[in-house]
């Protein structure tokens, strides 16, 4: 993984990268970029040699310092300015989270077929392997981009932010990240979105929010996808709901079927509101 | 795994430090996890021996201080304990607490040679 740079999974690969630079470092370790450095206008800090794996035993005393930095500190910063570029040009940018195969994918692409003409779109797709579902929203007819976290478990917001870069998003734009399909890291890692919205599908447990608290405690928005399948599931939705809002009394719940079409309304309502409150527009 | 990428997140900032304060040499790392945090301590400790490995941390030792969770109970109007994020109110028994502490992931201090 790269500590260099501070990718948080330096394995990852956007689509359309020319080339992985990779390069020597006084210990013999050599580590390749995901992406081109010519590129992007990030401050990365290098370490130099001195800071690394160099051993100078008895040049200086032991002695405590004081560091009170978050852990996501660095991804923070990144998510950060990732808010303000999207702000600034007026981009409204939502985080979709779920478990894998909650459908979001599917509802990505009947919002879009439905959102198409009103206001500009983009999807960025982040999966550990391949470009099936950036491939999928490519054939609604928006701009999409693939990243493949490889062994990493979540998007962070150093990859978004170099994914955004390469995809030349209109100002005032709609744009739709899909996270990698995981009801636990991706809570923890700030993209610099406007709202994190969960998807919870029928067919899975109503006890999610209980299970996966953090997920439901982050978001904003709870979707409660799949409905058309209640009649042949286990599903309360009354509990499912009183789960969630025990661990977030604030989250919002919609209900639809990206199959059927119920509630979809009630969903790109949310979204219009929201995309125009953050000056999103055609 | 979770903890994996929040042991790199912690050896960036040692290694930023390194490099500021110049030292080579980290021999303690004293981290704060709160218990809403979603930090699991015993999986921390795994991934940081194996994420410092042939690094300037290279086998320091991990200090975890807990921090317990707390919330504010919107119906009592008071801060009340909070050992889970699904916690109740010890009070009201109710379900309305905005988590107010617990949620911490610091690196608070190093101890550098």
């Amino acid at each position: 993984m790269c500590t260099d740079c501070g990718c948080g999974a330096g394995e990852a690969k956007i689509e359309g990268d020319g080339h992985a630079p990779s390069h020597r470092h006084a210990d013999g370790t050599v580590h390749s970029h995901a992406h081109a450095h010519d590129e992007h206008e990030h401050a990365h800090a290098h370490l130099g040699a001195s800071a690394v794996g160099t051993d100078m035993p008895g040049t200086l005393a032991r002695r405590m310092l004081r560091v009170e930095e978050d852990i996501l500190s660095k991804n923070n910063a990144y998510a950060d300015a990732n808010r303000r570029l999207w702000a600034d040009r007026g981009i409204f940018a939502v985080n979709l989270v779920s478990s894998p195969g909650a459908g979001k994918t599917t509802l990505l692409v009947r919002s879009i077929e439905k959102l198409k003409g009103r206001l500009p779109l983009a999807v960025i797709e982040g999966d550990q392997q391949t470009s099936n579902d950036a491939e999928r929203i490519r054939a609604t007819g928006a701009a999409a981009i693939q990243i493949n976290t490889v062994t990493g478990c979540h998007l962070d917001a150093h990859m978004v932010g170099h994914a955004f870069e390469r995809m030349h998003v209109p100002d005032g734009a709609l744009l739709f990240i899909e996270n990698v399909g995981n009801l636990v890291c991706p809570a923890e890692f700030d993209l610099g979105e406007a709202h994190k919205v969960v998807i919870l599908s029928v067919a899975e447990g109503e006890d999610k929010p209980l299970k996966y608290a953090n997920m439901f405690a982050a978001a904003d928005v709870m979707v409660l996808a799949k409905i058309d399948l209640l009649p042949y599931v286990q599903f309360d939705v009354g509990k499912c709901v009183e789960y969630a809002r025990r661990v977030n009394p604030k989250i919002e719940v919609l209900q639809l079927s990206s199959t059927s079409g119920a509630g979809m309304d009630g969903w790109l309502d949310w979204l219009d509101r929201n995309a125009s409150a953050a000056g999103a527009s055609c | 795994m979770h903890e994996m990428s929040l042991a790199q997140g912690v050896l960036q900032i040692i290694e930023d430090h390194a490099m500021k304060e110049r030292f080579t040499r980290v021999t303690s790392v004293w981290l704060e996890i709160g218990a809403l945090s979603g930090v699991e301590p015993e999986a921390m400790r795994f991934c940081f021996d194996a994420v410092m490995r042939g690094t300037v941390a290279q086998g320091a030792k991990l200090e975890i201080i807990d921090v317990p969770g707390s919330g504010w109970c919107m119906q009592c109007g008071e801060t009340v304990a909070l050992p889970q994020r699904d916690s109740a109110c010890p009070r009201c028994q109710g379900y309305q607490i905005q988590p107010t502490r617990g949620m911490e992931m610091r690196v608070k201090e190093l101890e550098v040679g």
